[in-house]
């Protein structure tokens, strides 16, 4: 209480106010945010304890009511459930897979929309698309493209001369990499818009002066572009691995998991033992190690990139 | 930049530009193309860009075929729900946010950045068990509850953006003139506030338009489903699907939110421009 009055009063603007000015002005301000934080702490914090507290239960759909503390036990057997393991490494390989090309992709489109081109207003209306599809739709869109017969991705490989296509979506070697496709397409606009956003905070002159000293344009991008845009293509980035690796409705869409599990992601697990088998202690508890995991991944990155930076 | 090399620079840029059209356009244009073509078209083994003999059957098809209208008047509603009580409820929280310094908006702002990173595995089962509790399961209610949670952090990051742009010397003017603190707030903040708070309860529309995952979960008879939920149905059970109709559902329920977005598109950008910059 003491930190807060005392930031209170360093912000104030106007000094004749005393402590009881700032107390009520706290009590103003939890009168504003109080409608907001009910909702906050009923559904989204307390379903969050709720759930950690859930993957120490044996609890099962159906019969919550005797549901038992069982402590670790769920844990244990994760460890052995190769299952759960294999979905595992399926959403790092396309949480990478996905979040890294769509950095390098939308960084390019990001470049050339902030340049001064005459289609641009085209590539920008384009680009909100994905963004405003419903991820379910952009999932049956893709499976058109990639219908064996009637799709056009076949059609064109045929045209071109390339052989037959083939059952994208199906085939054991080829499911991950098409939907990894998929997923760059759909969440290119989010991470063109947050480095457009970036690109056009860098002051101009600095790019001029550098072009003066007859810096060629790679030298520009690395001396003054990146510098200038690196928090944010980190903060975008780590978000979007986070987004990709929980991410539901596409995959569910186009595979359902398949062929195989080759597509299975986590989420896509997790859902199935939760409400296809009822087994809501065990899907909570793979939740708790999703989230663990990903966020140790995120730390470790995250700490490492700003060291980089302060180093260079 | 001499003159010959800034030429072919912006001939690849040009070419490089022409390769993102293609990209992000080709499927697009390939699900209106599915959704106008007739059955035999469909089968052929050779399909074309362009309809030979465009029809508006897939559509007569789609609407006969699952309960469409129904789905999108739940989707309309729990879209507008959410909205509404979204921005009614954020708004305050976001004006604090945005303009109270203290431990309250530093653990507001706090959670606003975690939850961009929520875990829905880890919250959906709990959520379940509390709306079955609250005998909110298979209920519209139930789902729009969810979605104004859901849809409050961005809310909150817009609009606290939005506050910040307005000018806390309007207010002081104000204060100074004896106007008291709500009425500065009715008065002053919240018609200048008033195309953000559009902006934001759009995008939180959409946003909950949009919403699959949690409606598949929540919801369990077709009567009650919303059109993500409904549209999947097409695709029926071994994933074979009826193309025509799939493609000709899937582009209407689309055309809301692609509207919507290109209204907003420009404050959409602003506000996450001026969240991410201004932070």
């Amino acid at each position: 209480m003491t930190l807060a009055t005392a930031t209170e009063r360093s912000g104030r603007k106007n000094p004749q106010g005393g402590r009881g000015e700032g107390r009520r002005r706290d009590g103003a301000a939890w009168f504003l945010v109080l409608p907001a934080l009910i909702p906050i702490l009923i559904l989204s914090v307390g379903p969050l304890v709720y759930g950690i507290l859930l993957a120490f239960t044996d609890a099962q759909s159906g019969r919550t009511r005797s549901t038992q503390w069982i402590g670790a036990l769920n844990f244990q057997d994760l460890l052995h459930d190769t299952l759960f393991w294999d979905s595992f490494r399926i959403g790092l390989l396309w949480a990478v897979g996905v979040t890294v090309p769509q950095f390098v992709l939308a960084l390019g489109l990001a470049l050339l929309l902030n340049a001064n081109l005459r289609m641009r207003w085209l590539a920008r209306a384009l680009a909100i698309i994905p963004w405003a599809m419903p991820e379910v739709v952009v999932g049956i869109m893709w499976r058109l493209v990639y219908n064996p017969d009637a799709g056009i991705l076949n059609e064109t490989i045929r045209d071109l001369g390339l052989g037959d296509g083939r059952d994208w979506l199906t085939g054991l070697a080829t499911a991950l990499p098409a939907v990894i496709v998929v997923g760059v397409w759909a969440g290119m606009p989010q991470t063109t818009v947050a480095l457009l956003a970036g690109l056009q905070n860098t002051p101009h002159e600095l790019h001029e002066a550098a072009a003066l000293d007859g810096a060629g344009a790679w030298r520009r991008f690395r001396t003054v572009t990146w510098p200038a845009i690196r928090p944010v293509a980190l903060a975008i980035s780590a978000l979007n691995f986070i987004w990709n690796f929980n991410s539901f409705a596409l995959v569910y869409v186009l595979t359902s998991g398949g062929p195989g599990g080759r597509t299975r992601l986590p989420m896509l697990f997790a859902y199935e033992e939760a409400f296809r088998y009822g087994q809501f202690g065990y899907a909570a508890a793979m939740g708790c190690v999703m989230v663990a995991v990903i966020s140790v991944l995120l730390a470790v990155y995250l700490v490492g990139r700003l060291r980089g930076g302060e180093d260079a | 930049m001499s003159p010959r090399t800034g030429r072919t620079a912006r001939a690849g840029q040009y070419a490089a530009l022409m390769c993102y059209l293609v990209f992000l356009a080709f499927p697009f244009l390939w699900l209106i193309s599915t959704a106008f073509k007739p059955a035999r078209e469909l089968g052929s083994l050779h399909p074309t860009w362009i309809p030979e003999d465009p029809t508006l059957d897939n559509f007569r098809q789609a609407f006969d075929e699952q309960p469409l209208l129904r789905a999108a008047a739940n989707s309309l509603t729990a879209a507008l729900c959410a909205a509404l009580i979204a921005v009614v409820i954020a708004t305050p929280m976001a004006y604090v946010m945005a303009r109270h310094r203290g431990r309250l908006s530093t653990a507001a702002t706090g959670w606003v950045v975690v939850s961009q990173a929520f875990p829905f595995v880890l919250v959906i089962i709990p959520l379940f068990l509390v709306l079955k509790y609250l005998h909110l399961i298979n209920s519209l209610w139930g789902l729009i509850l969810v979605y104004v949670v859901w849809s409050l952090p961005f809310a909150l990051w817009m609009l606290a953006g939005y506050v910040r742009a307005v000018p806390p010397e309007l207010e002081e003017a104000a204060a100074v003139d004896g106007a008291g603190k709500a009425r500065i707030l009715i008065s002053v903040t919240a018609p200048l506030l008033a195309p953000g708070i559009v902006a934001t309860a759009l995008f939180a529309f959409i946003t909950a338009w949009n919403e699959f995952f949690f409606a598949l979960v929540l919801l369990k008879t077709p009567e009650k489903q919303t059109l993500p939920v409904v549209l999947t149905h097409f695709l029926g059970a071994e994933g074979v699907a009826d193309l025509g109709p799939l493609a000709a559902a899937a582009f209407l329920a689309t055309l809301p939110s692609l509207v919507l977005f290109a209204i907003i598109q420009k404050r959409i950008t602003g506000g996450l421009t001026a969240g991410a910059v201004k932070h």
